[in-house]
């Protein structure tokens, strides 16, 4: 077992620009926003950071490649900038990277921005993946999209307990409306409608089973965080929050290359969280998390993972969001800022912009949808398809 | 002796009634009102002469599973390239060894006899193991012409060999004639033909019944020693003439089909050939006639195994196995007569590397995975370090071939977002029969068919047609069987 950073890393600073359609933005003013934020939260100067970490996903569309359009936009003076990607789980990646520094003493205060400028595809949705997962990829795997790779999941979930696909939309349809609630609170949320589990059902189909309203917000954004040691972290604010736990797990391609994996979960979830739980010391999941934040690209992937973090017993999700627990009033709040549903998601600031509500929720700065003395959060994100899956799983508390 | 050794063919799933092609286009040609009735087949959007004949020679190759020809003969007047080689596309797909000779034949609807004629040749003059010849058109017609209520779309293929006959081969005849009823240049999209009565007359009905007296005189035989004979024409009225010329009675002629399935081009002969042989019964004499730039005329005669080894899926499922077009507009789309907006999904392809569809051929084409000789788990795509985490072994593995295995859907689902041609775009994950998994297209079916662990067979389909750089993409898909 590895050792693992608990403890070891705090977070001064966070910044989050509003998701949606940023049309007037360039991704560098996505960028420099977050940035300032952050900054102001830290209450730092800029000479003090000493190392940067980019995370974006579709270059192409995007700043381009390198760690040059960050150090470039924020003028940081020659430091050692380092662009990251891991799919949609590329914002944490970033973070990851910002925190080992700090956690290795290489170094001191370090930066992580995410930023991604979708509204410049010119797609509804993502852009189609072609050659994303190599050029050999591109002769052989369908032409599938996000939505459809994540229905297959949807479909076997179904299949394996025995749920009518009426009911499982149903179950689904409370899943985006509970963040709809949620998203309608937050003034920094792309999509802040609040729609009804009917108004979900009604909605036109995009990969049976999943309608529009089972898929999240395709929108520009940034989001950023300032992370440093413990002792710096204390003598600069009374309320630093510690990163518990956080760890990552790539697929070995065990799901497709065999068939030992039955399709219904996420084993990248599920591996990543048992670690994280080891790491943070959290024995019982559901007792001691406070607040979550998952990366809900897709209703279904929201219903799995509250299974794949341990939170419901496997084939049980569906009664615990029939019962509310992950409700901004329940046990345990679920995407108290809108989740990748409402707030949007804009691919490499997702990860960061997880942390960015847990730690205002730590900090009791979460306005309107501030939730009761929470003590621990979990940010979930994930990057690729459940069939070939990058995943993290990070744990926050004071 | 040397023979047929197998054969079958393939019949796309859609239809199209013809009375949608009048109800769209007779306004500018009266005249066609009167060929609205019946059906033709069409090519899925995802089949062209390639995949027609690859589908074709799979299906005869159910009726010899074991045969390994040293030739390989791709017929067609619509094949998708003119340069690089179509036969050796199928070639790749059929997994046949890199040294079989391979050919391309082309130019008139009679490609599929006389790649057959000339196969039966080489076979005699002891130039070859034996051979697999496969017939397929996918026919482009202009909208509004006769011709489009005619045209349609299939593969069908056959193998002789000296061995193991199914039928002997009993002599042929060829009569060359330049006669221009149709014709297309190399930067044509459509045939043009003359005069439909002067086809008729002095065509068919003059250049067949020669060719078929010239073959009698020739074998010293005439029409009643023929318990079948086949031969194209998509004319109902002057096909029953030609029989009426050369005294055959009526219930020896092989029914051309044209009504159920259409005239089919230089997939007709073979066919044509098929649909005798499934019938057939030991001893039977077959007699089957190509006919474009002249004529090639066919003797077989059944042998006692003709009864034992019945394709798996006869002509005759495949004609009532068949779901209908729903409208006309999506044929032309099929065939981009009619552009449709693809938006950015459709419009954009990333360049489709040719080292790449070259380093993995196998993998690609013929779908050959690798099985650990360590814990025997098969994989797709090949490995080098088995995927089994308690295994992992390092290059401990052999080729496994999974295109003829069986499997059932894991999971899957209709997109609509995706780019299709015949949205919504139906994929899933797909576990073999004996180990395996793929994520695959799926094809021929409909999101209301499907069930998680329905049994699906593969298919070689067009994967992509990437029109900007004139490259289409093959792949494997998964086709469900639906009950």
């Amino acid at each position: 077992m590895a050792i693992g950073i608990k403890d070891k890393v705090a977070i001064i600073g966070m910044g989050c620009t509003r998701f949606g359609e940023r049309w007037d933005a360039a991704a560098e003013d996505l960028i420099l926003e977050a940035f300032m934020e952050a900054m102001e939260d830290a209450g730092i100067e800029r000479r003090e950071i000493d190392a940067a970490w980019l995370g974006t996903c579709f270059d192409e569309v995007n700043v381009g490649k390198s760690g040059i359009p960050l150090s470039q936009t924020l003028k940081l003076p020659n430091l050692p900038v380092t662009r990251v990607e891991n799919f949609c789980a590329t914002g944490t990646e970033a973070f990851r990277g910002a925190c080992y520094a700090v956690a290795a003493g290489a170094s001191r205060i370090a930066l992580a921005v995410g930023v991604e400028k979708l509204k410049d595809t010119g797609y509804g949705g993502l852009p189609g993946f072609d050659t994303a997962m190599g050029v050999f990829q591109h002769f052989t795997l369908p032409n599938f999209t996000a939505p459809g790779a994540f229905a297959l999941l949807a479909t076997r979930y179904f299949a394996k307990y025995g749920i009518d696909p009426e009911e499982g939309k149903r179950a689904l349809a409370k899943i985006s409306s509970k963040s709809h609630r949620a998203g309608a609170l937050n003034p920094r949320a792309h999509l802040r409608k609040p729609v009804t589990p009917e108004q979900v059902l009604k909605a036109p189909i995009i990969a049976w089973p999943l309608g529009l309203f089972d898929c999240c917000g395709v929108s520009d954004g940034a989001a950023a965080a300032i992370v440093t040691t413990p002792e710096i972290a204390r003598s600069l604010r009374k309320d630093p929050v510690f990163v518990k736990a956080l760890q990552i797990a790539a697929t070995s391609g065990e799901e497709m290359l065999t068939t030992s994996w039955d399709g219904s979960y996420l084993k990248t979830t599920t591996e990543a969280a048992a670690r994280a739980y080891a790491e943070a010391g959290i024995k019982n999941p559901r007792d001691e998390l406070s607040i979550l934040e998952v990366h809900d690209c897709f209703s279904i992937t929201e219903l799995v993972t509250y299974e794949d973090l341990g939170i419901s017993p496997r084939g049980r999700a569906i009664l615990d969001v029939n019962e509310g627990l992950f409700d901004l009033e329940g046990k345990i709040p679920c995407q108290s800022d809108g989740g990748l549903k409402c707030f949007g998601h804009p691919i490499g600031a997702s990860g960061i912009r997880m942390i960015y509500e847990v730690v205002k929720q730590l900090q009791h700065k979460a306005g309107e949808r501030q939730i009761p003395n929470p003590t621990l959060g979990l940010t979930h994100n994930l990057g690729g398809i459940p069939s070939f899956s990058v995943c993290s799983v990070s744990i926050f508390g004071l | 002796m040397i023979g047929i050794t197998a054969y079958g063919a393939h019949i796309p799933r859609y239809r199209l009634e013809r009375k949608r092609i009048a109800q769209a286009m007779s306004w500018i040609n009266l005249a066609t009102l009167g060929l609205a009735a019946g059906e033709k087949a069409v090519a899925n959007v995802d089949e062209d002469a390639v995949t027609l004949a690859v589908a074709a020679a799979r299906n005869a190759l159910t009726t010899a599973p074991d045969l390994s020809p040293t030739q390989l003969f791709v017929a067609s007047t619509t094949l998708p390239y003119l340069e690089r080689q179509n036969s050796a596309i199928a070639a790749a797909a059929l997994n046949l060894a890199p040294e079989t000779e391979t050919a391309d034949v082309t130019g008139s609807f009679r490609s599929g006899t006389t790649a057959l004629i000339q196969a039966l040749r080489s076979l005699e003059n002891g130039g070859s193991g034996g051979a697999l010849i496969a017939a397929a058109d996918a026919r482009t017609a202009k909208p509004g012409s006769a011709e489009e209520h005619v045209a349609a779309d299939a593969g069908a293929a056959v193998a002789v060999g000296t061995e193991d006959l199914l039928a002997v081969f009993r002599g042929a005849l060829s009569l060359t004639a330049d006669f221009p009823d149709r014709m297309r240049d190399c930067s044509q999209r459509f045939s043009r033909t003359w005069e439909e009565r002067w086809i008729r007359d002095e065509g068919y009905l003059k250049i067949i019944p020669r060719a078929l007296a010239a073959f009698f005189e020739k074998q010293g035989t005439d029409a009643q020693a023929y318990q079948k004979i086949a031969y194209p024409c998509p004319f109902p009225r002057e096909h029953a003439a030609i029989a009426k010329a050369l005294n055959i009675d009526p219930q020896r002629v092989v029914d051309p089909l044209t009504a159920a399935v259409g005239d089919t081009g230089s997939a007709h002969p073979l066919l044509l050939l098929v649909h005798a042989l499934e019938q057939a019964e030991p001893g039977d004499n077959l007699l089957v006639v190509g006919f474009g730039s002249g004529v090639d005329v066919l003797h077989f005669q059944a042998t006692d195994r003709i009864r034992d080894r019945r394709p798996a899926l006869p002509l005759s499922r495949q004609i009532e196995r068949k779901a209908l077009l729903s409208n006309y507009e999506k044929a032309l789309a099929f065939r981009n007569v009619l552009p449709v907006e693809t938006g950015l999904r459709g419009e954009f392809q990333a360049e489709s590397p040719r080292s790449v569809m070259w380093r993995h051929r196998s993998t690609i084409f013929g779908l050959v995975g690798s099985r650990c000789r360590h814990c025997g788990t098969p994989q797709y795509p090949p490995q080098r370090v088995c995927a089994v985490p308690d295994c992992n072994a390092v290059d401990a593995m052999d080729p496994y071939p999974f295109a003829s295995r069986t499997g059932r859907i894991v999971s899957y689902t209709a997109d609509h977002l995706a780019f299709s041609y015949d949205p919504p775009q139906i994929y899933g994950i797909v576990d073999f029969d004996g180990g395996g998994r793929m994520m695959l297209d799926f094809t021929d079916c409909s999101l209301e068919d499907l069930q998680v662990g329905m049994a699906v067979s593969l298919a070689f389909r067009r994967k992509y047609l990437d029109k900007e750089r004139g490259i289409h993409v093959y792949f494997w898909k998964a086709v469900p069987t639906v009950s």
